[in-house]
Parts: structure tokens; sequence; C-alpha cells
């Protein structure tokens, strides 16, 4: 199973390393990562595979909201279903 | 990855309040008809917390692993009316027993204390209706519906009649809060047996044992789209919506699929409906008015209405083979901010809110009025829109709440997501004689299709 993370906010250091490592300590593994920043504002959108992750998604979803909260960034960890079935016909 | 879409999606959820209106469990009762009100209440309430024991926390996943919001978990119920039949003057014992099974469950209301009387009313049928003012002042979540009318078999006037009494003693035993009891009561032409939506939800004889159905919405989103095209003409507009619908109604289809599959039970429909709340950027009146309109309720209200339900429709036709319910635009005033600020500034009418009907998916919903108000005049007014039901093959509804103590151009809170309008003005002149003749206005020509 496969989840989109999304993360943006005010530009700074460490933001990728809290992301990542969230992800590591949960068993949930990055496969594709697309970064960019735009007017000081960070934008990242990861695709993840949570197949491991010993948590149910929704678990994981709310801890990764709260993440965010405690780095000052907003954090959504979500099904990527969602997003397939929204722009496919 | 689409970078792209996913932006999309979440400026959708975040910035203009895509959401899943409703996650609602429809549950045949049918098996639960016992000898006497108190067996049936039992088996009621039984059967109801067992088959929706994890609703709201199977919603609560979804809604988590998905991230979109999920607003209400509500339940529809076969129409009560057909398990009280041997014992109709005890049915409130039913809707107590409906109203503290919801509480329990944790789901924001439940729909089905209704009657299917559109061609006669059978003797249980009127004594059920009798119950229904008391049985809306004395439960929280219970909503109760009646169908007077279809294409089919025409107007039961006599049900209208007794509609309009109805509609003015559950104001009255509600006085204390502004009548809001009519909130929860409504009245039908052509009712859907898979409305997701309330007042009006109930689950019909025709339905599956149990099932689960949902309601989209996102008038907010549509606003966003057309936004980006203010120069667009109508056709590049239309399609604009019907893109949009198309994702929305995918997002419904995907929670509704996985809800039932979580739950055991049968996947129902998806109603496409655009369900205005009073947050702002939520409102259908504000979605007219993007297309053109100085403000909704002038000349071209009732054109761009047309247009916005119809493309809704196709949109959302295309994302989901499941689509039922009403699917279409809905009208309430109190319930959408761009319905408020007209009707406080006289910009929009009872009359024109009756000639935006015709075109919409449903009908006259929340809209306050005077407290003196006769019952003829509300069967009057639900005689109308009846009318315009029957004959277009629609469903067309009434919700109205004659708000005691109150005259035209007061202001009614009824709070939440129902809330807030100006006590309408309506016609003075009398409609008594029309109601008192009771009858059936027979079913019209074009129902003769076999």
């Amino acid at each position: 199973m496969r989840a989109v993370v999304t993360v943006s906010g005010e530009d700074r250091r460490g933001i990728i390393a809290a992301v990542s490592a969230f992800l590591s300590e949960r068993d949930i593994n990055i496969l594709d990562i697309s970064q960019t920043i735009l007017g000081g504002r960070f934008a990242m959108v990861m695709l993840v595979d949570v197949g491991a992750c010993p948590k149910p998604l929704s678990e994981v979803a709310a801890e990764a909201e709260e993440m965010g909260n405690r780095i000052g960034m907003s954090v959504r960890l979500q099904h990527e279903d969602l997003f397939n079935v929204m722009h496919t016909v | 990855m689409n970078q792209a879409n996913i932006i999309e999606t979440i400026d959708m959820i975040e910035k203009e309040h895509l959401d899943i209106r409703t996650v609602t469990m429809g549950i045949s009762l049918l098996s639960c008809i016992r000898g006497t009100a108190d067996e049936t209440a039992r088996a009621v309430y039984d059967r109801v917390l067992t088959k929706a024991e994890n609703l709201v926390g199977c919603v609560h996943a979804l809604s988590r692993e998905y991230g979109i919001p999920i607003v209400n978990k509500r339940i529809s119920v076969t129409p009560v009316s057909f398990l009280t039949a041997a014992f109709p003057e005890e049915s409130g014992k039913i809707a107590l027993a409906l109203d503290r099974a919801a509480g329990e469950l944790g789901v924001d209301f439940l729909g089905g204390y209704s009657a299917l009387v559109h061609k006669g009313t059978a003797e249980f049928e009127e004594k059920f209706l009798s119950t229904i003012p008391e049985t809306l002042s004395s439960t929280e979540r219970l909503c109760a519906s009646v169908n007077v009318g279809s294409s089919r078999s025409g107007i039961n006037m006599n049900a209208v009649r007794r509609v309009g009494e109805l509609v003015k003693e559950t104001a009255a035993l509600t006085a204390d809060r502004d009548g809001i009891g009519c909130a929860k009561f409504v009245a039908f032409c052509n009712a859907v047996e898979d409305n997701p939506f309330m007042a009006g939800a109930f689950h019909g004889t025709g339905e599956a044992d149990t099932v689960v159905n949902v309601g989209v919405s996102g008038p907010g989103v549509i606003r966003h789209a057309l936004s980006f095209a203010p120069e667009a003409d109508l056709t590049s507009a239309a399609e604009i919506i019907k893109k949009t619908a198309f994702k929305i109604t995918r997002a419904g289809e995907l929670i509704a699929r996985e809800a039932a599959k979580r739950l055991g039970v049968s996947f129902g429909i998806v109603d496409l409906s655009l369900a205005p709340t009073p947050s702002r950027g939520d409102s259908v009146a504000q979605i007219l008015e993007e297309l053109g309109l100085e403000t909704v309720g002038t000349h071209g209200t009732t054109a761009c209405l047309a247009m916005l339900n119809d493309a809704v429709k196709k949109g959302g036709v295309m994302a989901s083979s499941r689509v039922g319910g009403l699917s279409g635009a809905f009208i309430p005033v109190s319930e959408d901010v761009g319905m408020i600020e007209a009707a406080e500034k006289g910009a929009i009418t009872v009359d024109k809110l009756e000639a935006m009907t015709c075109v919409c998916s449903v009908g006259l919903d929340m809209i306050a009025v005077p407290g003196d108000t006769s019952a003829a005049t509300v069967s009057a007014m639900i005689a109308d829109e009846v009318a315009i039901g029957m004959i277009n093959n629609k469903t067309t509804a009434v919700r109205v709440i004659p708000v005691p103590g109150k005259r035209a151009g007061d202001e009614v809170n009824f709070g939440g997501l129902l809330g807030r309008a100006p006590v309408m003005p309506l016609h003075t002149g009398s409609a008594e004689k029309l109601i008192r003749r009771g009858g059936l206005i027979p079913a019209p020509i074009h129902s003769f299709k076999n």
C-alpha cells in the first residue's frame, strides 16, 4: 500500500531530515521525492510505501500531522488512492 | 506521481472546503416488526445498534487515512409507518428507541420517521402522521418525512392539507427554539429511496438489507475552478463544472466503496449534490454569482442554476456508475451564506426560489416564514412545490419553518449547519378554500408510459 506525504511551510534547515526520520522509524520506505522552494516557501511531495509499517494508516496519518505541528510545518500523509481516483478517468 | 494533481486535491480540501458531506448507512427494519410496540421498539433498537456498531469508528478512520473531512455520520431506516401499522398510535415508542440508538452510536441524524402517502392515506398512516409533531419535539436526532405526491400517482391533497397542519403543530411544540422541529421535517414529491441527506433520508423497501450511501459536496471547489475563467463562455463554464464534479464524485465513490467493504454491507449510491454550509466559500449562491450575477435571486438566476445542476449531474454520472439520491445543487436558504445575504437585502424572494426549484435538485429548503402563516398557506406552498415535481418528473421538497412570534424581516438563528435566516415574507391571499377541497390531483398525462 502506498501513501502520499505532502509537506509545506516556511523553509528552514532539517525539514527533510525530520520527515525522513519519522518515516524510517515507522518502517515506511520513500519511493519518490519532489521538493522545491517557491518564494521562501518549502513544498515537498513524497510517494511512500507503508506496506511494512506495523501501525494502521489512520494512526500514522494522525502522527504525521502532530510531527508537522512540532516542526512548524503542515504535514499530511494520505492513502494514494484519493489522488488516483480524482485525477484519472 | 503528478505533483500538480496532488497539490490541486490538497488545495480543494484545505482552501475550498471539499468534504464528504455524509456517510449514511441505510438499514432495513422490516424484520423488526413484532406484535406490540414495545417489542418492536426493542428489536429496532437492537438491530440499529448491531448494524451500525462500527459506523462512526470506520468513518473516522477513513477520514484520517484519505485525509478528507467527512462531516456527518447518519443512518436511514425503513419508513417507520410500515413498522407500526398494527399500533400506529404508539409509533412514538419506536421514535424514542431510534433516537436513543442514534445517540449511543454517536451519529448526527437518523432519518426515516416517514410515511409514503402519495396516492392515499390509510387509517394507520393518518394515526402515524399525528405522532410527528410530538416526536420531533421530544427527540434530538430523528428526522421525519412524508411523500405526498408523485409523477406516477398525482398529489394526495388530503395529505398535503394534513402536512401543513403538522408543520404548524411542530413549530408550536418547539416554539422555545424558534420552531426548530420543522427543520427536521420535509414534505416530498417523488421521494427517493436512497437519499443520504437529511431531513429526507429513509431506507426504501426496494433497497438491499443494509447499504452505505455517500453524499459528496464541494460548492467552494466549483466556484474556485470557475474563478480561473472569468471570461469563459457558458459552454466552457459548463465544461469546468463537469470536470470538477467528476473529481468530487470520485472522492465520494472511493469513500463509499471502502466504507461498504469495511462495514460488510452493500455499496448503495453516491449522491453528487452540492450541499452548502453557512461558511463563506461553501455556497451554491456564490457559484451563481461567480457565473455573472450581481446577486443570487436576480434575473438570470434560474438559467445559471439550470446549467450548474445539469453540469454537476453530467460530471458525476461519468465518475460513478452508482449515482443516486438527489444529486444536483441544493438551495437551502439558512444554510448558504450567499442565500442568506440575498434574502437579507430582499434580492431573493420565495417566488424566485420556487422558480429555481424547477431546475435544482430538490425544493424550498430551510426557509423561515412568519409565525402567523396559516396551516393552509403552508399546505398551499407544499402543493405548488409538489406540482412542480409531479409535472417535471423530479424530486421536490418543502422544509419551511413558520417561526413562532416572528414577522417578516426578523432574523432567526438555528445554529450550526442549519444556519441563520431572515424571516421571508409570503403572499397574503388565502388558499384556504383550495386546501379544504382535498382529494387527489390526478396523475399527469405523461405518467402513462406503459
